[in-house]
């Protein structure tokens, strides 16, 4: 089907570059496609994939509400839900520690419950995560300590857990910059004959970055055991999607660089984390990198620094809130019997639980030793280091005379 | 005090080699050493290099230890993280000193403060070799000298040899050390040569460690990588002018090796600063501002610089009147406020 498509474009081009005769012999007969003989096409052209099957879904992907949803494992779906209460309420709980001054800042996920928790649940033990600065409901869903997840947001200091121990990366600030660690990591991986996928995300703002292009160039020549995950929320601080990008979805950029693109439903839980379990163990077995763009929708500001109604009117947000992530699965729930009143209860008790907790954490002041900033430098201090280091420590030693 | 006294290997070994064969055998040595060492850049694999210095390594360790990648500087560097993320050891190699420059934000960015932000579980054992410099006759953005945007980016270490045994062992500490290292290799020294021994390469102590060329009495000339020669030239010619300079070679420039470099300028009681990079905020201020204070007593003359000018790096036929040569080394050393003048 692509080559038929291909080939009538090559004899397009062949006829519009056809020009009347300069009077230096006559033409020879055309060919029955309109070319002549002795104008040839490139030599030894042929499509290098077919980009047919690359191409995402016509609408996006879901499962709630349709009759598929019914093959899906029960248990599953508590556990998808379980995590989505609790992952509204760390946000909600980021967000008051925020206004309290507890943390520096927080970019918020409500809304994007679905994308971060799937991301997080559709991972091996062995498998990495990269998330970005606003992703640390991922990295907590992940299994890290929420108060590890937000020392960068509180800052302490700038990652506050073992990348390693916990084979999640630190949250990356400057946008899409993550995207060919996580390549490299998988290249790595595959190199060392590991079964280890990294899964990599990234706003709609990031996409428009070089490295985001960079990324999955290498990933898709590499064949790299990689999955992108693009949440499309809408915004880019205060930029909508349509003055970042003229591409048909982002999707769709997939296919430019020679791998599968998907659309999803990015508040249908079900919907992203088997997208996201399809991708990841396509990737695993070899079969390359995934892009993956989840339609979702940034129901708070950007952070609490940030005014939204100075870009958007609340009338275009009401219909999101109707398609809440949270709201959907737990119609789903209801619906087939599988959660009840009591079950409810029961989720919100523990995501209370967990909110008790983080506050109890973030209140207590963190202990912080100023020294400690020329630890991590270099692998040794270097004599200038030492020489600064003394220093601040005579600084120290002073203030507390 | 550096190797000016370091034992020389059997004569038999030695033979003409160049930097740039110098350079390839420390990558062969560490890619046959350390099978988690990788080479990686724009054609370093079936061509060797635009300069051959990896000629010959994708044959012997196959395209997954020497690859040949997009040609993306920023994804280079930016895969090369995450390939130490999982305890890789790239040499990355950026073909020429000013395409490395779409690489900045991840050299900032992620390379320079990984370590720091993880509170050391993410070190970023990464090398990063630069062609840099002029006098190639190179067209434009061939010939930049780029270290003073590495230097001020903590968390880098930036090296550059200016001999063949220098070349590799500064390559090899680079490719060991768990720290990422910024290799900057002088373009037109490539093809210097010198005797040389492959199979028993002098021992050259860590990063971090000046070393004196030329012992002399009357000023010091504190330089590195391709303004090492040209001092050295300065320095022969100086004597018929009853001068007798020292000439101390940085190789590394981080870490600056303060001792010996404050050890000579307290000998000889003046100093220069020479190299081809922008005088301006260049690396010649910090290196002159460091030794006034360290030197002060020590001083006759305030400390000079001898740089490139202030000027985009200039078309290869006007170039010569832009590089500090030997001329404007000896008219600055008549400036270092002798008795008499």
């Amino acid at each position: 089907m692509a080559r038929s498509s291909l080939a009538s474009g090559t004899g397009k081009r062949a006829r519009s570059a056809e020009r009347p005769s300069s009077g230096q012999g006559r033409p020879a007969a055309a060919r029955p496609d309109g070319t002549r003989p002795g104008h040839t096409p490139p030599p030894d052209w042929r499509p290098r994939v077919d980009p047919g099957p690359l191409l995402p879904d016509r609408e996006p992907y879901r499962l709630l509400g349709t009759p598929a949803v019914a093959d899906l494992d029960p248990q599953l779906l508590r556990e998808l839900y379980g995590q989505l209460v609790r992952g509204r309420r760390y946000n909600r709980q980021a967000t008051a520690l925020t206004q309290q001054g507890r943390l520096a800042v927080y970019p918020s996920t409500t809304g994007q419950e679905a994308c971060e928790v799937a991301a997080a649940l559709a991972l091996r033990p062995q498998d990495w995560l990269f998330p970005s600065y606003r992703d640390t409901l991922a990295v907590v869903a992940r299994g890290v300590d929420p108060a590890e997840a937000l020392t960068l947001l509180r800052g302490d200091w700038h990652s506050g857990y073992d990348p390693r121990a916990t084979k999640v990366a630190p949250l990356s600030t400057p946008l899409a910059t993550q995207l060919p660690h996580a390549v490299g990591l998988a290249h790595a991986a595959r190199l060392r004959g590991d079964d280890t996928v990294a899964l990599a995300l990234v706003g709609d703002g990031g996409t428009s970055e070089g490295d985001f292009h960079e990324a999955l160039n290498f990933a898709a020549v590499w064949k790299a055991p990689v999955v992108f995950l693009v949440q499309n929320n809408g915004f880019a601080i205060s930029v909508p999607l349509d003055k970042q990008t003229a591409a048909p979805s982002l999707a769709h950029k997939a296919v430019g660089y020679g791998m599968p693109g998907r659309l999803v439903d990015g508040n249908d839980a079900p919907a992203v984390h088997q997208v996201l379990c399809e991708a990841v163990e396509h990737a695993r077995a070899g079969g390359g990198p995934t892009l993956v763009e989840a339609l979702t929708y940034r129901v708070d500001a950007h952070t609490n620094a940030d005014d939204a109604t100075r870009y958007r009117d609340d009338a275009e947000v009401e219909p999101w809130r109707a398609h809440d992530p949270v709201a959907l699965l737990e119609r789903e729930l209801r619906e087939r019997g599988l959660i009840d009143d009591a079950g409810i209860r029961a989720v919100e008790a523990a995501a209370e639980e967990m909110a008790a907790r983080l506050r109890e954490e973030m209140n207590a002041e963190p202990v912080l030793d100023p020294m400690e900033l020329f630890d991590h430098v270099y692998a040794e201090k270097t004599s200038q280091l030492r020489e600064q280091a003394a220093q601040l420590r005579a600084e120290l030693d002073a203030e507390e005379e | 005090m550096g190797t000016a006294t370091a034992p020389a290997p059997a004569p038999a070994t030695r033979k003409p080699a160049t930097m740039a064969q110098a350079l390839r055998q420390a990558m062969r040595d560490a890619l046959a050493e350390d099978r988690d060492v990788h080479v990686m850049g724009e054609d370093v694999g079936t061509l060797g290099g635009v300069f051959r210095v990896t000629d010959g390594l994708a044959a012997e360790f196959g395209p997954e230890r020497v690859t040949d990648t997009p040609l993306a500087e920023a994804g280079i560097l930016g895969t090369a993280v995450g390939m130490a993320m999982y305890g890789l050891r790239p040499v990355v190699e950026m073909q020429f000193d000013a395409f490395a420059y779409p690489a900045m934000e991840q050299l900032i960015s992620h390379v320079s403060r990984m370590r720091n932000r993880t509170r050391g579980a993410l070190p970023m054992p990464i090398t990063i070799r630069v062609p840099y410099g002029g006098g190639i006759g190179g067209v434009e953005h061939h010939s930049d000298s780029s270290e003073a945007y590495y230097l001020h980016t903590p968390g880098l270490h930036v090296v550059t040899p200016a001999t063949v045994a220098d070349a590799y062992g500064l390559l090899r500490a680079a490719i060991a050390s768990d720290d990422p290292v910024v290799f900057l290799e002088p373009k037109r020294l490539y093809w210097g040569k010198a005797d040389w021994s492959a199979d028993a390469p002098e021992t050259v102590p860590p990063l971090g460690r000046a070393v004196v060329r030329r012992a002399g009495t009357s000023a010091t000339l504190i330089t590195y990588g391709p303004s090492v020669p040209v001092c050295l030239e300065a320095a022969e010619a100086a004597r018929q002018e009853g001068w007798d300079l020292e000439v101390v070679d940085l190789r590394s420039l981080m870490p600056f090796d303060d001792e010996t470099v404050c050890a000579s300028v307290r000998r000889t009681g003046r100093a220069i600063v020479v190299h081809e990079s922008a005088g301006f905020c260049g690396t010649g201020a910090e290196i002159a501002a460091r030794v006034s204070e360290r030197c002060f007593h020590h001083l006759e003359a305030p400390v000079l610089r001898v740089a490139g000018f202030d000027i985009p790096y200039p078309p290869p036929m006007l170039e010569r009147h832009h590089l500090p040569g030997v001329d404007r080394v000896l008219d600055a050393v008549a400036r270092l406020q002798w008795e008499g003048n």
